[in-house]
């Protein structure tokens, strides 16, 4: 039983068909990779999966239950969380306060959010700052940070909520090529150390390559292909989408 | 808390306190200055630190100004007589001691929970809105509220309509609106210094930073507004059951945003003294109480010309307020290195 299994999901909007009978399983602690060209559908179907827009036909199920049709925070405390593809933080709060509201709420209860601020697990949002390298930084406004240091905070914000699933929009997009390996080891352990289940959108073909174990591959919002890495890089389907040979 | 700053309160209070006996000149001034950072601060509690624009926050102070006064009366009289007979009617309503203070005891939280009610059913109408979107539909909430205030008859029409007052001789009334005034600033400043220390104010704050991504990490957005507008509408409700009784007249047009009174000056006052901070509304509706009192005296006539130049100022040169102002001068942003 997979941990997210998305079943025939079709979406369009107007006349354009941004997803057409997709159907993708991602197994508990798996790191899975979804590859496709410019506009082949990939942020959509995230969008579907985590409750941006519903979904015009097929199912959604997350740890054994429906998800297609509950709203977005409904969805991120049943511990199935995005990161997107523009880096999105509170940009007039600093670090430490960024990390400390993103807590999950699972369990909470809404009185919960009268508790003392200071107690919201400063420690660990501490140690979750040192482990993306922004230790240094916690108490700058996010809005200083530059935009590759607002992409790891925004990640360690994901990790700091604890999600079972992390869906991640183009993680290395706009981070310094330099920095790339860095985030890709803090990928790989958040995997193996917090056992968190990812599904990752990227254009970087050595990042996926490298990071992913099994990718689907995306082109004109229709499944293409899926298998292990070194199957997905010679397959000829895969290889026109990305020259155009369509 | 810092001992510095638990000093400069209590010593703010204290004048506060006693400031009725050595300046009672200023008495009718700072009662009003006390209501004044009350709207600020209550405003700024959605408008600065949850970052929604309300211009329909006046409809709260105006439900508290009417409720209280409708059942100060109702409970004793007709309110429709009541109203209708100030052009002359020959018959006189009095109040004694007892009846006097009882209407207040239920008048005043009366006011404040039906403004409270108003902000959660109204509330989850519009509150799933962003931005200017929200922004004008309080703006018609101002309107329609000023157009039933003026209209229903039996809240006195056009003409508004006068509180009840108690024969002066066994109580001061001044005296006793200065201080339940002062002790309302007091309470709601307490109030929301606890409300900023705990994890709603970063909630508050993240939604007005990004909601989406709020959203996006699983907090219950639309409810989290509620509950913040319903807190401002509630102390808003005793504020206007307050105003309306110090003024000793109530006047329609005050409940109305159109016309440049309460609705405009509360949002003012945050903007003057610095949005999204504890103080700045503090700040905001003292400076303004003191420039709008030296207008009103020494300009008037272009009094309203001088508060209309004073709003162009603030913003060209104050746009973060004075608050704003001050952090950024004394901590000027350090320059990160881009990675």
């Amino acid at each position: 039983m997979a941990l997210l299994e998305v079943h025939n999901v079709s979406k369009s909007f107007g006349g354009v068909v941004a997803n057409r009978d997709i159907s993708i399983d991602v197994a508990e602690r798996a790191i899975v990779g979804l590859i496709g060209p410019n506009g082949s559908g990939k942020t959509t179907l995230f969008n579907s999966i985590v409750g941006t827009h519903p979904i015009d036909r097929g199912t959604i199920r997350f740890l054994d239950s429906d998800i297609s049709r509950l709203p977005i925070a409904q969805i991120a405390r049943r511990g199935l969380l995005r990161t997107f593809q523009q880096s999105r933080i509170y940009k007039q709060m600093n670090c430490v306060e960024n990390m400390q509201i993103s807590i999950s709420e699972r369990d909470r209860g809404f009185l919960s959010l009268f508790e003392n601020r200071q107690s919201a697990a400063t420690g660990q949002a501490n140690e979750l700052l040192e482990f993306v390298g922004l230790f240094e930084k916690r108490l700058l406004l996010a809005g200083e940070l530059s935009f590759g240091q607002q992409k790891l905070l925004e990640f360690a914000m994901a990790l700091m909520n604890r999600p079972r699933m992390l869906l991640l929009d183009e993680p290395t997009a706009g981070i310094n090529p330099t920095l790339i390996n860095g985030l890709i080891d803090r990928l790989k352990r958040a995997n193996a150390e917090f056992g968190i289940t990812l599904l990752v959108i990227e254009h970087n073909m050595r990042v996926i390559m490298d990071l992913a174990q099994h990718i689907y591959c995306l082109a004109h919002g229709e499944l293409l292909a899926a298998g292990t890495p070194s199957e997905i890089q010679n397959n000829p389907r895969v290889i026109d989408a990305y020259l155009g040979a369509h | 808390m810092s001992l510095t700053r638990l000093l400069v309160y209590l010593a703010v209070l204290a004048g506060a306190a006693v400031a009725p006996y050595f300046v009672p000149q200023y008495q009718s001034q700072l009662t009003e200055l006390w209501l004044f950072i009350v709207f600020a601060l209550t405003w700024d509690l959605v408008g600065g630190q949850m970052g929604y624009n309300s211009f329909g926050n006046v409809l709260f102070f105006g439900i508290g100004v009417y409720v209280t006064a409708v059942i100060q009366v109702g409970l004793f009289y007709d309110v429709a007589t009541y109203n209708s007979a100030r052009g002359g009617g020959g018959t006189v309503f009095t109040f004694d001691f007892t009846q006097y203070a009882l209407g207040l005891a239920i008048g005043l939280p009366a006011g404040a929970i039906l403004a409270a009610l108003t902000a959660i059913l109204v509330g989850s109408a519009v509150l799933g809105m962003r931005g200017q979107y929200f922004a004008v539909c309080t703006l018609g909430l101002g309107f329609a509220a000023a157009q039933i205030a003026a209209g229903w008859d039996y809240l006195g029409g056009g003409s508004g309509m006068v509180p009840p007052t108690a024969p002066d001789d066994f109580i001061n009334l001044g005296l006793l609106y200065y201080y339940l005034s002062l002790g309302l600033a007091v309470v709601v400043f307490a109030v929301l210094s606890w409300l900023y220390s705990t994890r709603f104010a970063l909630a508050i704050n993240a939604i007005r930073d990004d909601e989406d991504k709020a959203e996006a990490m699983g907090h219950l957005t639309t409810r989290i507004k509620i509950t913040a507008w319903t807190i401002a509408a509630f102390f808003l409700g005793i504020a206007g059951g307050l105003y309306g009784n110090v003024k000793r007249f109530i006047d329609p047009i005050d409940v109305a945003f159109p016309s440049a009174t309460i609705g405009i000056w509360m949002i003012l006052m945050a903007i003057l003294g610095g949005k999204g901070t504890i103080l700045g509304p503090v700040i905001g509706a003292v400076i303004f109480q003191i420039t709008k009192e030296l207008f009103w005296t020494y300009l008037l006539g272009w009094q309203r010309v001088a508060l209309g130049l004073l709003i162009v100022l603030i913003v060209v040169f104050f746009p973060e307020g004075i608050v704003g102002w001050w952090r950024r001068r004394k901590a000027p942003i350090v320059e990160t290195q881009a990675s």
